[in-house]
């Protein structure tokens, strides 16, 4: 029998605000351990939470950006258990009235379009970190993830392959960023990802039992990690057995999962309303302007460079993959500059220059102003693209403008006919038999010229003008 | 008279025209804790050194001539539940013992700004939980009336203290009654303010929907002075009201002409002692004689508010107290297996069996399959119960009842009945279900010489109604003067 893999995701996306979700303590990634924590986020006895109000904000706005309908009265719960890294042994988090509810998200899988319904988006408190000890004999607790804001975004099980969720997964990250509400950095935690899988025989439109699957923390992992669990599941069907719901735990270095705990070993949370914490009640208002802070959204934003910009779906999706490179090629564009060429420079050598240092697109120099200066004295001539890369190349390293290092360098392409047609001149007296040679046929003869007056330039010289010139003179005697 | 003898006003008079100073005043509440504590045992700790420089502080800015608080100078005794930075707080539990918070409550704080001079920390049931304060880990807490009785709970040290001159005032928690009957039962003012009026921040919580601080004094002038202190917003806390707020002094007026005074026929029915009820009839005489109008009324719902308040004090007090788990909170036990085996044990000893039965309870009543038919059905009797309250609000101003059905019991008397012991919150619990003020005042004694308090519930935020209305019945009536013989 074929089986259908359903697949739904829950993804934790740490949100970047200032300070933590419920005291004034700085969020953010890579302090020393044990230096960005209060009583407040150590749950200390007596203390008490205060909602940051920037982390429903941050929520909504996602809600927004996935279509979801916002909850106008919320309330947050506490989900009960013990774990070392959860001093309150409690969670706060929310239950039955999350913020945003019923949205979506539009993917495109190889040129297929597919819409992933959203459940809910809620927002909760991160744990703390375990730390153990070389000899595994001890643990230490570093508290300052405690009370870092995150929201969990739960999709409906609407994906049906490993590549699908990956898909998702990605989509959903630049749609995260694009708002600027997660850096969605899987390497440093900042979103995480919980797998729901089960199987059904192709046709039937019953859901069958469920897998969980927890620590699964790259893109790469994620795909995998389906894969293998589909792979179980198929193995156990096919041989007449049944899946247990459970949850299993991803082992990425080894490939494969194994069972945390069977469902009588599930937890019973317990959950109830927080009474510290007041309902939380959203005003039309404030939605609306949490709405004209959203920007044009990637999907949209690809569509336009695509069609009204002309550009090709691969540099397109490039762009519309890193934020920053999308917002600076917007700019370039907006200044006038052209389409085709900006996006050249920034998928191609830019980008190259990106990754060969291991920097961020947010650590390039330059300016848009000074990219679209760069593609207008490329395009009029004024220096060749050869040399247009060299200038690229010290934009990266100097403050100055691309005219000041074109100077600098001595770039500039000589495109004065007189000046040129004497280094034309020159080359063709010292090699008389070339005349002889074109006309004879061996055209090979007009390259070999260009080079010897470009040579003669010292590069300066512009290849086009070179070019017309002594095939014009090459002409006149084979015709003569 | 000795000076430790002496209310809020009377010293604070004394201090600013410098008969007396807060040195010498700290040094006779001192004296007067190490003379009778051992009998009474209302401290678990006191702070000599740290309260005599407080007190020299104190006095020095009131020798400077700078406009003081009336707090200013007094010596003060916080319930041990209630965190002060550098002083052990230890919730009468073992699992606390060694705790020493690195802040100061809301109230702490506002008590040290007005020069206030913590003294020390009092007595209480193991995580405010009892009637008794036979629950602390500690030691028993006497009440001073007669040494062989409780002084009542879970503020029972709060009371005692204060009843047996051993502090000025003190400072109590009240979740379902715990200012309030052992105020009763010590023949002193206990206030437990409207939810949301006096900041839980810094208050080790029992029971976060009920808890509030609220003032145990010797008069309802001294009651006032307090509420004063550690009334207003704190935004350290999302359930603190943020509302303009009265000089709470202002209400010490001798006059309850045209009050309107309901009583709750089911607040004197069933269980309720003879001696009690004729207290509480006196009172309601009283109050006629004295200008202002009663009336007998049913307060529906008020069978249900004992089964509800323990269903939803115990679900909060279980995932409050799940962070004394011997991890980075409270008592870690000496050997364990494992972490389970560490989470059990370490909760095993660290909690006595009133906490670990209420534990249980609470997270009985969460539990999937039973919120519906227990949490979720609390809360709804919560509603009906505030419904109730607010019909009889549109009618009186004041609602009168007696604390507790009976005069303050044996030591030993209770202890081995739990459903006894949660009785005694019957006239109570409504009140913190409910989320409004309530004063309880002297109003006699009983045939033992035991003291009744008369109870006095208000409109939300109208502590000034009930601060006047317990005024003018303490100017009219004997029972503050009578004190223990000690």
């Amino acid at each position: 029998m074929n089986y259908e893999s359903v697949i739904g995701l829950e993804v934790h996306a740490e949100l970047s605000t200032n300070t933590k979700i419920y005291c004034s303590c700085k969020n953010e990634f890579g302090l020393d351990v044990n230096t960005s924590c209060c009583p407040v986020c150590m749950g200390m006895p007596g203390t008490l939470p205060v909602l940051n109000k920037k982390v429903v904000e941050y929520a909504i706005k996602a809600g927004l950006a996935l279509n979801c309908d916002i909850t106008r009265a919320s309330k947050q719960d506490r989900k009960n258990y013990f774990y070392p890294d959860l001093p309150k042994a409690y969670q706060i988090s929310q239950f039955d009235l999350p913020l945003c509810t019923n949205g979506y998200l539009d993917i495109d899988v190889g040129g297929e379009k597919k819409r992933i319904g959203i459940t809910r988006i809620h927002i909760e408190e991160d744990a703390g970190k375990l730390i153990h000890s070389v000899m595994g004999d001890e643990s230490y607790v570093d508290f300052n993830r405690c009370g870092v804001p995150l929201i969990e975004i739960v999709s409906e099980p609407d994906l049906r392959s490993a590549e699908e969720a990956r898909v998702y997964l990605e989509t959903l990250k630049s749609v995260l960023q694009y708002i600027e509400v997660s850096d969605c950095k899987m390497e440093e935690g900042s979103l995480r990802c919980d797998i729901n899988v089960s199987l059904r025989p192709e046709g039937s439109d019953k859901f069958g039992t469920r897998s969980e699957m927890k620590n699964v923390s790259t893109f790469s992992g994620t795909q995998r990690a389906i894969e293998y669990e589909i792979g179980r599941q198929t193995e156990i069907l096919s041989n007449g057995g049944v899946i247990e719901q459970e949850t299993r735990r991803w082992d990425d270095g080894k490939g494969e999962n194994v069972l945390l705990r069977s469902k009588e070993e599930a937890h019973d949370y317990r959950y109830f309303p927080e009474p510290d914490l007041v309902p939380m009640i959203i005003s039309e208002e404030w939605i609306e302007e949490i709405r004209k802070e959203i920007p044009e959204m990637p999907d949209k934003k690809k569509a336009r460079y695509t069609g009204e910009l002309g550009l090709g779906d691969y540099e397109a999706g490039i762009i519309v993959g890193n934020k920053s490179m999308a917002r600076f090629f917007d700019r370039c564009i907006e200044l006038g500059g052209d389409a085709k060429q900006t996006a050249n420079w920034l998928q191609g050598d830019i980008m190259k220059y990106v990754k060969d240092n291991d920097i961020s697109f947010d650590d390039v120099p330059f300016t848009p102003e000074s990219l679209n200066e760069l593609s207008k004295i490329t395009s009029d001539g004024t220096i060749s693209i050869t040399a247009a890369k060299k200038v690229l190349a010290r934009m990266f390293e100097t403050n100055d403008s691309p005219a000041k290092i074109v100077d600098e360098l001595g770039l500039a392409q000589i495109s004065d006919t007189s000046a040129i047609e004497a280094m034309v001149n020159g080359v063709l007296e010292a090699n008389p038999q070339s005349f002889e040679d074109y006309k004879n046929g061996k055209t090979r003869a007009l390259g070999f010229l260009v080079g010897m007056v470009m040579k003669e330039s010292k590069g300066k010289g512009n290849p086009q003008i070179i070019n017309k010139m002594i095939l014009d003179k090459l002409e006149a005697y084979k015709n003569s | 008279m000795k000076l430790y003898e002496k209310t809020i006003h009377e010293l604070s008079s004394m201090l600013r025209a410098g008969e007396i100073t807060s040195v010498e005043l700290t040094q006779s509440v001192l004296d007067r804790i190490d003379e009778i504590d051992g009998k009474v045992g209302g401290y678990i700790t006191v702070v000599a050194e740290s309260a005599m420089e407080q007190a020299k502080a104190a006095d020095a800015k009131i020798a400077s001539g700078e406009e003081v608080a009336d707090l200013c100078g007094i010596p003060a005794s916080v319930k041990d539940n209630i965190c002060t930075k550098g002083i052990a707080t230890t919730c009468a539990s073992k699992m606390l013992e060694n705790f020493v918070p690195p802040y100061d409550a809301f109230v702490s704080d506002r008590i040290k700004q007005a020069g206030g001079v913590i003294i020390g920390k009092t007595n209480m049931d193991e995580f405010a939980m009892g009637a008794s304060n036979e629950t602390s880990y500690f030691k028993l807490a006497r009440n001073p009336y007669d040494l062989n009785k409780i002084p009542g709970g879970s503020s029972g040290g709060s009371a005692a203290v204060v009843a047996a001159d051993e502090a000025i005032f003190a400072l109590g928690s009240d979740t379902g009654g715990s200012i309030r009957q052992p105020a009763s039962f010590c023949s002193i003012v206990g206030l437990k303010p409207t939810y949301g009026l006096v900041s839980r921040y810094g208050l080790v919580a029992f029971a976060s929907s009920l808890d509030q601080i609220g003032p145990m004094t010797k008069d309802v002038t001294d009651c006032a002075i307090v509420l004063n202190a550690i009334a207003g917003h704190d935004s350290m806390d999302s359930t603190s009201a943020n509302i303009k707020l009265p000089d709470y002094k202002k209400a010490l007026v001798s006059d309850v002409k045209g009050l309107k005074i309901g009583v709750p026929t089911e607040y004197l029915g069933d269980g309720i002692s003879e001696d009690v009820k004729k207290a509480i009839l006196a009172a309601v005489k009283k109050y006629e004689e004295m200008g202002a109008t009663v009336e007998y009324f049913n307060l529906p719902m008020t069978d249900y508010a004992v089964s509800a308040y323990y269903i939803i004090s115990s679900a909060e007090a279980s995932s409050n107290l799940a962070r004394f788990d011997g991890i980075k909170y409270g008592h870690r036990a000496a050997s364990f297996e494992d972490l389970n085996d560490l989470y059990a044990a370490s909760r095993s000893e660290g909690f006595g069996s009133e906490v670990k039965r209420r534990i249980m309870l609470g997270t009985y009543v969460l539990s999937s399959g039973y919120y519906d038919a227990y949490y979720k059905k609390a809360q709804q009797v919560r509603t009906l119960i505030k419904n109730s309250f607010d019909r009889a609000f549109e009618k009186y101003d004041v609602i009168l009842s007696p604390t507790t059905t009976e005069t303050a019991f044996d030591i030993g008397g209770k202890i081995e009945d739990p459903v006894q012991m949660y009785l005694n919150d019957i006239y109570t619990v409504s009140v913190n279900i409910a989320g409004l003020p309530a004063i309880v005042v002297p109003g006699g004694f009983d045939k033992g010489g035991m003291p009744i308090g008369v109870q006095l519930i208000g409109k939300p935020f109208d502590e000034s109604t009930l601060i006047r209305s317990a005024y003018t019945f303490e100017q009219n009536t004997d029972f503050s003067k009578i004190r223990p013989n000690l």
